[in-house]
């Protein structure tokens, strides 16, 4: 799992990417331990809350599932650990560390780095070089 | 090089192969032998026993007793559909029907039985059927039709089993046994009368006493003409009146067969030729032969024993087979029916204990020695769970207990024995499983050495319980036994989260007041949590505090969060409630005009309610708004919690109704909306016994009699439909709400997540007779506290969707984006039929 937390980073942050942080919403318009959903120019992007260990994360908001906009209306929560989202739809489960779907299907979802400065919440999103 | 040559490749067949390579560990190959298979069958052996389950889905395939392949691995050579029809002794070599000549240095005749037919005239017509082979299923099946009207012969084992085939393929049936009872091998008068009277209530006609003279063939069908002149027309005609072993090839060899069938074999099963053994249902064994797998089974393993010790070399083996207990326990069209020890005793001086109860139609017999110490036999009808107990009574001459009616009368509550109590008193030699050969010290040390903590390992690493699966009961309560001796108890926790049940958790909750899924999970689990504990939580918070759902949304499933159910296309569906289905002209134009506003598809719901479907998220605070200024209430069709209360119009109007059904469900309705439970809660009021609001398929429905009215518990539709059980009648309508306060809330305090109150009720311990004692004679004094409780929750109600409405902060999150007031661009709908549809995924 190691390996493929590495490799999938390596892939995101190619040499030509360049990160652009995206202005989501006051920390406070996020409920403790809740999510909200982030539009920009058109793309869709699940933001969550991890209060209870001070982390956030973030990922497409489109289920690979069935193609659902809903990943941001799922429950949060963990699997040995490892930060999770459970889609409302049908219950897939996601690695909100890695993206791969933790049953075991050949689901992925894409994830998005998050921070937080002056109470306010950003999302990191790719941007290639010439754009 | 040494000829091994087994004739017939059936159930025993196929065993003897196995148990010989079981016992040669190097393989035929390293032996120099060379063991050849000649089935007549075209496919390789497959499991006869379950046969009928052909008609329930299992394929061929399914049935076949080995892996696609495993002959050729093991270095055997099957030789399917291929005939012997002659064995030269002198010369030592078999002959098949193609001409091919086989030569043998040991022979081994397993060539089973044929259906007796029954010689009268017009057996040989169209549509009359033997039930033995795969072949003769399919060719049943080819001429069956749906609707049609089958007779079978014979009303012993294979017969009703015939007669289940029979009604599995849509046909209705009627068995026709030349005995004066059913199963006269099996059960005594009282057994079989009240297995009859099963079958009957079951929809299959009993005709006993009847000899057919001849089968008639018209244009309508087929007429079975009866010796006392009566007749019975039917599409199609099952023969299934005994068995008759194939001995034809032994008696052109010129071996000893039996004046009514059978090759005569002695202890070590050999015929009158020491050098050709016989097996299965072909040998006759001390004037017996044995139409069961398991003394076949055991034979094979006997003649495999002295082959084995034959080729390596050793002593003769000393391995004989003195005889089978002719135990039996079957599911027949459903009826669990069991036979064992001596079922009859007619020798034996005895004395007899019987338990009879033609209300659930259990009939247990069981014969005692007349000191009353020990069980020589018994019959079991319509329950058959302490079988396998019995029988090892009966097997091991265990002493029996103070008070042998234990044995068979239901426990009653508070009464009853441990799981797996029973098998502890087991020696370790028992044998548990007979059809393989397995002893319970065997499952044990299996289950210590090798770890197993399922049934599926048990059966991978022992092979018990994968022959008739009459003992897996039993392997289950040894398992049970062994996990608990190691301390490990079994016990079903929420999820990796938390190391407690549902109900240990609500009871930890209930006494200790934890108000947030962050103090339980803090208190009691591990980690984050997810989406299996957080629900199961806020459904106990719910249930225990009965606080707005809409406060912990975080730890709510998306329905429960946004107090609606999510639909295709991620937008969701209104439900207000109508209590009892009853609704006014004005409540009707205010949902349509609300449906028109906001271009809501609409539905009767199964539930006599109107769905309206494909609201934004950011729509439904408008939308119910509108509502609740109407006067509706949240439906809670978004919740694991109370849906509706159907009911039919009863006494107010129709002719037929005794009592007022609609007032009543209104009542019931409005006293338990709102209540949280493990799973989605339905219910129902019919106003007389015709029952047209469908009440016994809910978790609980009331239905009027002209004294008051029934309540039924446990029911539900699903995937798996279950009809309710009547626990209390005639009652007067205080009572029958308390009755449903104590069995809701026992079922909330009790019930794993996500279970309804169908397998919840299936899984009871004691079951319907335990919930009875719990809920009307308050068995366990919890009465007094449930109905509190419940009147809590029910003085505490308040409708999630106005406390929404009213509340701007609760409101603001009804939104689709956090960065933006605008909405989702991805949703859209198709028209369709005047309405608007999400498009298909
Ligand atoms: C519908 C049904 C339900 C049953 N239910 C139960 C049950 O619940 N419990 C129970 O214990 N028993 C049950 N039985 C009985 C059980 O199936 C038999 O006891 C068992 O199959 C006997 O095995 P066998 O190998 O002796 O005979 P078979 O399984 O009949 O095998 C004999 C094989 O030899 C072949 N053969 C015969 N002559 C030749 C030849 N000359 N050359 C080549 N091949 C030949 C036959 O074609 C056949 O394939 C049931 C039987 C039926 C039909
Ligand atoms: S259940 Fe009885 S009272 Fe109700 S509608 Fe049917 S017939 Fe009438
Ligand atoms: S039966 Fe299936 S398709 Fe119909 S509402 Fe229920 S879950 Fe949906
Ligand atoms: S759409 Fe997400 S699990 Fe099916």
């Amino acid at each position: 799992m190691a390996m493929n937390e590495k490799s999938t980073f390596d892939g995101l942050k190619a040499p030509q990417a360049q990160l652009t942080w995206v202005k989501a919403a006051p920390v406070s318009a996020f409920a403790e331990n809740g999510s909200g959903c982030v539009l920009h120019e058109g793309e869709q992007i699940a933001v969550f809350n991890f209060t209870d260990t001070g982390r956030w994360f973030a990922c497409q908001n489109l289920c690979p599932h069935k193609q659902q906009m809903g990943l941001w209306r799922g429950l949060l929560g963990d699997q040995g650990g490892e930060p999770k989202v459970a889609c409302p739809f049908h219950k897939r489960t996601f690695s909100l560390e890695t993206g791969r779907n933790l049953q075991g299907e050949d689901l992925c979802v894409k994830t998005y780095p998050v921070k937080v400065e002056n109470g306010m919440v950003y999302v990191g999103i790719e941007t290639s070089e010439g754009q | 090089m040494k000829n091994i040559v087994v004739v017939g490749n059936g159930m025993v067949g196929h065993k003897f192969n196995e148990k010989l390579l079981a016992k040669l560990p190097d393989g035929l190959a390293n032996l120099g032998v060379c063991l050849t298979v000649i089935g007549e069958e075209p496919r390789p052996a497959y499991d006869r026993v379950h046969l009928s389950d052909f008609f329930n889905g299992a394929t061929a395939q399914d049935l076949e007793l080995a892996p696609p392949g495993w002959h050729a691995q093991q270095g055997i050579r099957l030789l399917t559909g291929e005939c012997v029809t002659e064995i030269d002794r002198a010369a030592r070599t078999v002959r098949t029907h193609t001409g091919r000549a086989l030569p043998y240095d040991f022979l081994i005749l397993a060539t089973g039985s044929a259906a007796f037919i029954p010689p009268v005239p017009g057996m040989e017509h169209p549509g009359v059927f033997a039930y033995r082979t795969i072949e003769d299923l399919e060719a049943m099946t080819a001429h069956a039709k749906p609707g049609q009207r089958a007779a079978v012969i014979g009303g012993g084992l294979l017969g009703l089993e015939a007669a289940k085939a029979v009604l599995d393929l849509g046909l209705q049936a009627s068995v026709v046994e030349f005995a004066p009872r059913l199963m006269p091998r099996q059960l005594d008068q009282a057994g079989a009368n009240l297995l009859k009277a099963k079958l009957e209530s079951l929809g299959i006609q009993i005709l006993l006493g009847k000899n057919t003279r001849c089968v008639e063939a018209g244009p309508g069908g087929l007429t079975l003409q009866f010796t006392d002149e009566q007749a019975l027309e039917v599409d199609m005609v099952v023969v299934s009146a005994g068995i008759r072993p194939r001995d034809e090839l032994a008696r052109q060899a010129g071996l000893a067969t039996g004046g009514r069938g059978g090759i005569v074999v002695n202890d070590h099963l050999q015929t009158s030729d020491p050098q050709v053994w016989a097996i299965g249902e072909c040998a006759l064994h001390q004037q017996m032969i044995y139409g069961l797998v398991a003394p076949g089974y055991d034979m094979a393993d006997a003649v495999a024993a002295q082959v084995a010790a034959a080729l390596l070399g050793q002593p003769p083996s000393d391995r004989v087979f003195t005889g089978f207990d002719m135990s039996t326990k079957l599911k027949l069209v459903g009826v669990d029916v069991a036979s064992f020890g001596d079922p009859f005793c007619e020798q034996t001086p005895h004395d007899v204990l019987l338990w009879e109860d033609r209300r659930r139609g259990v009939y247990k017999r069981l014969n005692l020695t007349p000191d009353g110490k020990y069980l020589l036999g018994g019959i079991l009808v319509g329950e058959a769970e302490s079988y396998n107990l019995l029988l090892q009574m009966v097997k091991n001459r265990m002493a029996l207990p103070p008070h042998p009616e234990d044995l068979v009368v239901p426990p009653r509550a508070g009464a009853g024995p441990e799981a797996g109590a029973g098998v502890a008193g087991l020696p370790d030699g028992a044998l548990v499983c007979s059809c393989e050969g397995v002893s319970k010290g065997d499952i044990c040390q299996a289950i210590d050495k090798e770890s197993l903590t399922d049934i599926p390992g048990i059966k991978k690493c022992t092979k018990a319980g994968t022959g008739c699966g009459g003992c897996v009961p039993m392997l289950n309560d040894l398992l049970t036994l062994s996990l608990k001796k190691q301390g490990k108890a079994v016990k079903r926790v929420l999820c990796e989260h938390f190391n407690y049940t549902r109900q240990e958790l609500y009871d930890l909750v209930r006494i200790n007041g934890e108000s947030t899924f962050r103090q339980v999970i803090n208190r009691y689990g591990t980690g984050c949590g997810c989406e299996v504990c957080k629900p199961a939580v806020a459904s106990i918070l719910a249930s225990v505090h009965n606080e707005l759902v809409a406060k912990q949304s975080v730890i709510q499933d998306t329905n429960d969060r946004f107090l609606a159910n999510i639909q295709k296309g991620g937008t969701y569906s209104v439900v207000p409630r109508v209590p009892g289905g009853e609704i006014t002209a004005q409540q009707l134009i205010v949902i349509g005009q609300v449906a028109q506003q906001f271009d809501l598809y609409c539905k009767i719901t199964g539930g006599q309610r109107i769905d309206l479907f494909g609201a934004r998220v950011e729509q439904l605070p408008l939308i119910w708004e509108q509502l609740i200024a109407a006067g509706f209430e949240s439906g809670h069709a978004y919740g694991k919690a109370l849906r509706t209360v159907k009911s039919c119009v009863g006494s107010t109007w129709c002719r037929y109704g005794v009592q007022d059904s609609v007032g009543f469900a209104i009542e019931v309705e409005n006293r338990y909306k709102g209540l949280r439970a493990p799973h989605k809660l339905k219910s129902a009021v019919s106003g007389c016994v015709r029952e047209c609001a469908e009440a016994q398929s809910k978790d609980f429905g009331i239905i009027a009699t002209d004294k008051g009215w029934n309540l039924y518990v446990g029911g539900n539709g699903g995937a798996k439909p279950q009809h309710a059980h009547l626990l209390a009648a005639d009652l007067d309508k205080a009572t029958c709400l308390r009755y449903i306060d104590r069995f809701l809330m026992y079922y909330i305090k009790t019930a794993g997540p996500l279970v309804r109150t169908a397998t919840w009720l299936n899984n009871l311990e004691g079951g319907m007779d335990h919930l009875r004692e719990v809920v009307v004679n308050d068995s366990l004094g919890l009465a007094a506290q449930f109905e509190q409780e419940m009147q809590q929750i029910v003085d505490t109600y308040h409708c999630e969707w106005r406390e929404v409405v009213e509340a701007p902060h609760l409101r603001a999150e009804f939104r689709s984006f956090i960065n933006t007031p605008e909405t989702d661009p991805t949703v859209a709908f198709v028209p369709e039929r005047g309405q608007k549809r999400p498009q298909a995924w």
